[in-house]
C-alpha cells in the first residue's frame, strides 16, 4: 500500500514542533483519516476535534499546506504526497493543543446578535422564494474557517470590534428573514464593525458550504448599511415620504 | 472535600446538547428553572445536526388526510407493536405543535406553494409526512434551538464529560465529570438531571456514529441503577456509504428514497419487489437493511458489496436542491455524480431503539430525579424506529423531560453529594495514568468494534451472542488494563479508555438482550428464530444492575386501551 | 523541519506552499496598464472621432472646441467611469489584494498590522458611494447607446462597419457590467426582506433574481468591459489618425 508522511504540529500554547508520522494512504482517504490513522496507531494522545466526518458538523477545520480546510473534506490524492502533508491548526484561534483551537470568541460574538423576532401580528405563511435566499446562510456548519482565514482576525486581529464573516452570515440571515421585524443596522455597523471587511472574499473561497458569504452576505449588508448612514439623498427622500404620510 | 474541584450549581442539568437536551433545557428554563448544559463536544456539533431527512408531523399540509392516528399506526407497526403505546400516541399528536413552535423561533422549512411547511414521503409514513430543510433539516435545528437557549441564558458547559452520576439515598444529586481542554475534574449538583446523551453506535465498526456516540447516557444510568429496556433493538441503515473506505458507514439519507430514489442488485433487478412489493423502496428500514444484506450474501450485491441506489432519473437541478449534501458529499468524497448514476449503498449501525426505561408523560426513569429523552431513552419506537420519527421524539421527549425535570425540582431542596461516590470516579479515572505498561485503548477499541460488528450486527445468532459474550469479558479485562499516554492536557487517547468502559457496558447490555429474545422482530434477526413470536411481542427485557451485577429480566407489556386497538385495527 | 510551526507574521508569511503571488500579477498588469493607457488618451485630447465613430473615453462630448474648457473634453468626465469601477465591489478585492496587498492572498500574511481600518474611515469609507457612480454610469449607458446608434450612419447612409460592432459589443458588456452591480441588486430588490409582502413584490422579485443570476458573473464583466473599453478606444484612435482604414461590413 502507498505510503505517505504526515507532519503534524504537536504542541499547546507554550510552543510546539512539527512532527512526522508516516500512514498507509488507502483509496478514497482523506486527511482526517490518516489523523486518526495517527490517534489509533501512533498518537493517542494527538489533540484534534471531530464528529460527523461527511462535511456537516464543521468541528475538523485546520490548515492543511498552509490552506484552511475541513480535513474530513480534503482528500490525501488531492495533495503532493511526493512531499510531506502539513497539518496546522487554525491560525486565528489561540491553541489548546496540537490541532484543536480554542474557539470560544466565536460563541461570544454570536450572544451579542439579538435572536430573531417575529413582526408582530404576522401570519405564518411564507413563500419558498422567500426563503430560498435565508436557507443558503442557514447552510452554514459554523466551522470557523471563514473567521480563520479572514485577514481583519487573522492579521489585524480586530476581534474586539469586528464580528467576522460567520456572524454576517447569521446577521444576513435574520435581516433577510421574511417574518423577522428586528433591527440590526446599528449593530452591524458599530458593534460587528462591518466596515472593517474590505471584501477581499478569502472567506467565500474556504467555504465548505459554498455559501457566497461576500456577495449574499456581506455586500448586501454593507448596502443595508449605506441606505442607513451613507446615502444622504435617500434619508432626505424617506423624510419626505414620511412627512407626506 | 468538594472544594478540591471546580463546583456549579443547578435546578435542572442536562447532559447532551442535540435536539433533545437542548429542547429539554428551553422547557426547564421557561419553567423558572436555573439549567445547566454540558456536552462532549462544541455546541452545535451534536450528532443532530447530521439529521437530514426529516422531521414526521402530521400536519397534513401535503397530503390532507394525514392525521395523528394515522401517525401513531405508522409508528406502531413500524415498531413492531412493541412500542410504548402512551409514547407513541403523545408523539404522534404533539409533533405538529413542536415543529410549528420551531418555525416560530426561525426556522426556515421547505415550502408549499401555498406558504406552508413542505412534507415529504419517507419508508413506513403513509402519508407525506417529513417537514424538512432540503436535506440538512438536523442543522436547522440544532441552529434554530441552539439560539433559542442562548437567547435565554442557558449555562453551557463545552467539551465537558460526565464520568459518573452522584446520587444520594437513591435520589439524583448531581454528576461528576471533567473538561476535556484541561482535564481537570468538575461537580454538578442539581436536583434533577436530564440525559440526552443519544446511541451507541460507535461500538460497532461501520457505523453513521461519530465519536461522541459511546452509550454514555445509557452506561452511566445503569451504573446509578435505572432500567434499561429493550436494548436489543440496534438499528442498521439500509444505505450508508460502502465505498471509498474512509468513508464507509456515512449515512446516505432515507429522503434519497423519499425523493424516488430506486434500489437495484449488480444485476439492475429491483430487488425490494421480492422482499416488500408493496412499500418497495420505502418499506422499514430494518426491511430494507435486511433484503441489501441478503443480496450481498446471495452473491448478488454491487460491486464493492452493496446496493445501488440511484436518483439520476430525476432532473439534475431537482436533485440538487432537494439533496445538496447528497450531491457534494458522494461528488467530494467518492467522485461520483448522483445526477448522473447511481450510489453504492450498504447498511450501516444508526440508531439505538432500546435505552433508558422512562414513563411516557414525564420522561422520568426509575431512578428518582432522572429523566432521559431522545435516543438515550426507550420506548416510542419499539423493535424499529420510522425514519423522520427521530427528530420529532426529540422535540415532544425533550420538552416533556425538561418540564418534569423543573416541576421535580421545584418540590426539593440542593442535595448534598456523596465525596466517597466524586474520589472513586476520580481514582477510576487517572488510573491508566499510573500503569507502567499497557495497550493503547484504541486497540481495544478496535477489536471491540470488530467483535460487535460480527457477532452481534444485522442477523444474529445463539452461537455468536454466546461468543460475543465472552469476547466482552476479555475486552472488559483488556480495557481495565490500558496505558495513556502524554497529559491530562485535550487527550483524546485518555478519553477513549473511559468512553470504551461505556461502550463495553451497553454492549454488553445489547448482547445478553440480544440472547434473551428468542424470536425475529423489527431490527432484532435471529437466524435460529425466524419468526414473530407472539408471546415476546408482549414481552420487552429490561436491565438492572443488582448486586454489581447485569441482571435481565423480561417485563410484559401494557395492553392498549380500546380507542387506541381501534386505531390499530383501521386498514389504511 | 522541526520549527514551531505556528509562528507565521509579517508580510508574505504563509504555509501555503503554492505560488500565491501569481494571483496578484494579472491585476497588476491589466490595472496598471489601462490605467497609463487611459491616462494618456484623456489628456490627448485629440483621435476620439472617425467618422462617426466616438471613442468611449470621450462620450459624451463635452465641449470639443474649447469655448470654455481648455483641456481634453474626456477630462471633465472621466471621473465618473472611473469612480464606478474605484468604488465597485469587485475592482475593491482586485484592488487591496494586488496593490495594497491586504490581504497579498489568502492565509498570507501582511504588513498593515493593527493600524489597519478597512473602509471604516477616510478615505476608503468613500467606497459607500458606490451607488451614486452606479446612478452615473446608467447615465452615461444612455450617452453610449446612443454613440452605438449614430455609429450605424455613415456619409452614404445606413451601415455597419467593424468600428460599429466593436463599439456594441463594447457598451453591451459596459451593460452587462452595470447591470450585474452590487448596489443595483440591492436597489431593485435586494434590500427587501419579503418580497411576498411588498407592492409590486413579484415583479421586484424577478428584477432582483436577475440581477443576481448577472452578478455571479460580475467580475467577468468587469474584467472583459475594462478591455473592450481601451480596445475600442485605440480602434477609434487608429482610424482617426489614419493608421487604418475602418473595415466596412455593410
Amino acid at each position: 500500500m502507498a505510503e505517505a508522511t504526515l507532519r503534524i504540529f504537536r504542541g499547546d500554547q507554550g510552543g510546539g514542533t512539527m512532527k512526522d508520522y508516516r500512514v498507509p494512504v488507502a483509496p478514497g482517504m482523506v486527511v482526517l483519516d490518516a489523523l486518526h490513522h495517527v490517534q489509533g496507531h501512533q498518537a493517542p494522545d494527538l489533540g484534534l476535534r471531530w464528529n460527523c466526518k461527511a462535511g456537516k458538523c464543521g468541528s475538523c477545520s485546520a490548515e492543511v499546506n498552509g490552506r484552511p480546510r475541513l480535513t474530513c473534506k480534503t482528500r490525501m490524492d488531492s495533495l503532493d504526497l511526493t512531499q510531506p502533508v502539513e497539518v496546522r491548526p487554525m491560525k486565528s484561534f489561540p491553541v489548546i493543543k496540537d490541532l484543536a483551537t480554542d474557539v470560544s470568541w466565536n460563541y461570544q460574538v454570536n450572544k451579542k446578535i439579538p435572536p430573531f423576532q417575529p413582526r408582530e401580528g404576522v401570519e405564518w405563511k411564507m413563500q419558498q422564494h422567500d426563503v430560498d435566499r435565508v436557507q443558503e446562510f442557514r447552510k452554514c456548519i459554523e466551522c470557523f474557517l471563514c473567521q480563520n482565514v479572514c485577514h481583519v482576525l487573522r492579521d489585524h486581529d480586530k476581534k474586539a470590534e469586528f464580528g467576522g464573516p460567520r456572524f454576517f452570515v447569521r446577521v444576513a440571515g435574520l435581516e433577510m428573514h421574511p417574518l423577522d421585524g428586528a433591527d440590526r443596522i446599528p449593530l452591524l455597523k458599530d458593534a460587528l464593525g462591518i466596515g472593517y471587511c474590505n471584501i477581499t472574499k478569502c472567506c467565500t473561497e474556504v467555504c465548505p458550504e459554498e455559501i457566497h458569504i461576500t456577495d449574499n452576505a456581506i455586500i448586501p449588508l454593507k448596502e443595508r448599511v449605506v441606505d442607513e448612514y451613507y446615502d444622504p439623498v435617500l434619508k432626505i427622500v424617506k423624510k419626505i415620504f414620511s412627512a407626506g404620510r | 472535600m468538594t472544594d478540591r474541584f471546580e463546583t456549579h450549581e443547578h435546578d435542572v442539568l442536562i447532559i447532551g446538547a442535540g435536539g433533545a437536551g437542548l429542547r429539554a433545557a428551553i422547557e426547564a428554563m421557561a419553567q423558572g428553572a436555573r439549567v445547566g448544559v454540558v456536552c462532549k463536544s462544541l455546541l452545535g456539533k451534536a450528532h443532530t445536526v447530521m439529521a437530514e431527512g426529516g422531521i414526521a408531523a402530521a400536519m397534513a399540509n401535503v397530503d390532507t388526510a394525514d392525521d395523528w392516528r394515522t401517525h401513531f399506526r405508522d409508528t406502531m407497526r413500524g415498531g413492531k407493536f412493541l412500542n410504548n403505546w402512551r409514547m407513541a400516541q403523545l408523539h404522534a399528536q404533539e409533533s405538529p405543535e413542536r415543529v410549528k413552535e420551531l418555525e416560530h423561533w426561525g426556522a426556515l422549512f421547505d415550502r408549499t406553494q401555498d406558504g406552508n411547511i413542505l412534507q415529504r414521503a419517507f419508508g413506513g409514513h403513509t402519508y407525506k409526512r417529513l417537514c424538512h430543510v432540503g436535506d440538512r433539516t438536523g442543522l436547522e435545528m440544532i441552529r434554530t434551538l441552539q439560539d433559542r437557549g442562548v437567547q435565554m441564558g442557558f449555562d453551557v458547559f463545552m467539551e465537558c464529560t460526565i464520568l459518573r452520576l452522584l446520587t444520594v439515598g437513591g435520589r439524583i444529586a448531581g454528576a461528576f465529570g471533567y473538561w476535556r481542554e484541561t482535564g481537570r475534574f468538575v461537580v454538578f449538583k442539581a436536583k434533577s438531571v436530564v440525559m440526552a446523551t443519544g446511541g451507541i453506535g460507535k461500538a460497532w465498526k461501520v457505523t453513521s456514529n461519530s465519536w461522541e456516540y459511546t452509550g454514555d447516557g445509557e452506561a452511566l444510568a445503569y451504573e446509578a441503577g435505572a432500567d434499561l429496556l429493550d436494548m436489543e433493538f440496534v438499528q442498521f441503515h439500509p444505505t450508508g456509504m460502502i465505498w471509498p473506505p474512509g468513508v464507509a458507514g456515512i449515512l446516505v439519507t432515507e429522503a434519497v428514497r423519499g425523493e424516488g430514489g430506486i434500489l437495484t442488485n449488480k444485476s439492475g433487478e429491483r430487488f425490494m419487489q421480492r422482499y416488500d412489493s408493496k412499500r418497495m423502496e420505502l418499506s422499514t428500514r430494518d426491511e430494507v437493511a435486511r433484503a441489501i444484506y441478503t443480496e450481498v450474501k446471495e452473491g448478488r450485491g454491487s460491486e464493492h458489496g452493496g446496493a445501488y441506489l440511484d436518483i439520476s432519473h430525476k432532473p439534475a437541478d431537482y436533485v440538487k436542491k432537494k439533496l445538496p449534501s447528497m450531491y457534494h458529499q458522494f461528488k467530494d468524497l467518492a467522485d461520483v455524480d448522483i445526477t448522473a448514476g447511481p450510489m453504492e449503498v450498504g447498511p450501516t449501525c444508526h440508531y439505538m431503539m432500546g435505552g433508558i426505561r422512562v414513563d411516557a408523560e414525564t420522561a422520568r426513569s426509575t431512578l428518582p430525579g432522572l429523566y432521559a429523552c431522545g435516543e438515550a431513552a426507550a420506548g416510542l419506537h419499539g423493535a424499529n424506529r420510522l425514519g423522520g420519527n427521530s427528530l420529532s421524539d426529540l422535540l415532544v421527549f425533550g420538552r416533556r423531560a425538561g418540564l418534569a425535570a423543573a416541576e421535580y425540582a421545584k418540590g426539593i431542596a440542593q442535595p448534598s453529594v456523596d465525596t466517597a461516590q466524586i474520589e472513586e470516579s476520580e481514582r477510576g479515572m487517572l488510573a491508566p495514568f499510573e500503569r507502567a505498561e499497557g495497550e493503547s485503548p484504541y486497540a481495544v477499541h478496535r477489536d471491540l468494534q470488530e467483535a460487535m460488528q460480527d457477532l452481534v450486527g444485522i442477523f444474529r445468532v445463539e452461537e455468536d451472542l454466546k461468543k460475543a459474550l465472552v469476547e466482552l469479558q476479555k475486552l472488559r479485562a483488556r480495557a481495565n488494563r490500558v496505558k495513556v499516554e502524554g497529559s491530562r492536557m485535550f487527550n483524546p487517547g485518555w478519553h477513549m479508555a473511559r468512553d470504551l468502559q461505556h461502550m463495553l457496558t451497553v454492549a454488553q447490555a445489547v448482547t445478553i438482550s440480544a440472547l434473551a429474545r428468542k424470536e425475529s422482530r423489527g431490527a432484532h434477526s435471529r437466524i435460529d428464530f425466524p419468526k414473530n413470536d407472539d408471546t415476546w411481542g408482549k414481552q420487552n427485557n429490561l436491565i438492572r444492575k443488582e448486586r454489581g451485577e447485569m441482571v435481565l429480566r423480561q417485563e410484559s407489556t401494557r395492553d392498549l386501551p380500546d380507542d387506541l386497538q381501534q386505531i390499530l385495527a383501521e386498514e389504511k | 523541519m522541526a520549527e514551531a510551526g505556528l509562528t507565521q507574521g509579517g508580510f508574505g508569511a504563509t504555509a501555503r506552499r503554492d505560488a500565491w503571488w501569481l494571483e496578484m500579477l494579472p491585476t497588476i498588469i491589466l490595472i496598471g496598464g489601462f490605467s497609463i493607457y487611459a491616462t494618456a488618451r484623456a489628456f490627448e485630447g485629440a483621435h476620439y472621432l472617425a467618422g462617426s465613430y466616438l471613442s468611449p473615453f470621450y462620450s459624451p462630448l463635452i465641449d470639443p472646441d474649447h469655448k470654455w474648457w481648455p483641456l481634453s473634453p474626456a477630462v471633465l468626465i472621466l471621473g465618473f467611469p472611473l469612480g464606478f469601477r474605484v468604488t465597485c465591489y469587485y475592482y475593491r478585492k482586485a484592488v487591496y489584494r494586488s496593490f495594497l496587498a491586504d490581504p497579498p492572498a489568502c492565509a498570507v500574511g501582511e504588513f498593515w498590522g493593527k493600524s489597519y481600518i478597512g473602509e471604516t474611515r477616510f478615505p476608503f469609507i468613500l467606497q459607500n458611494l458606490h451607488r451614486y457612480f452606479l446612478y452615473g454610469a446608467l447615465v452615461f449607458l444612455v450617452f453610449l447607446w446612443h454613440d452605438v446608434w449614430k455609429a450605424l450612419w455613415f456619409d452614404d447612409g445606413f451601415g455597419i462597419g467593424l468600428g460599429t460592432v466593436i463599439m456594441a459589443v463594447n457598451t453591451s458588456l459596459l451593460t452587462l457590467y452595470a447591470f450585474s452591480c452590487h448596489s443595483l441588486r440591492h436597489i431593485i430588490g435586494g434590500r427587501l426582506d419579503c418580497f411576498g409582502c411588498a407592492k409590486a413584490g413579484l415583479a421586484q422579485h424577478k428584477a432582483w433574481s436577475l440581477a443576481s443570476l448577472l452578478n455571479v458573473n460580475h467580475m467577468w464583466f468587469a474584467w472583459c468591459s475594462l478591455v473592450s473599453v481601451g480596445a475600442t478606444d485605440f480602434y477609434i484612435r487608429l482610424v482617426a489618425t489614419g493608421a487604418i482604414k475602418d473595415l466596412r461590413i455593410l
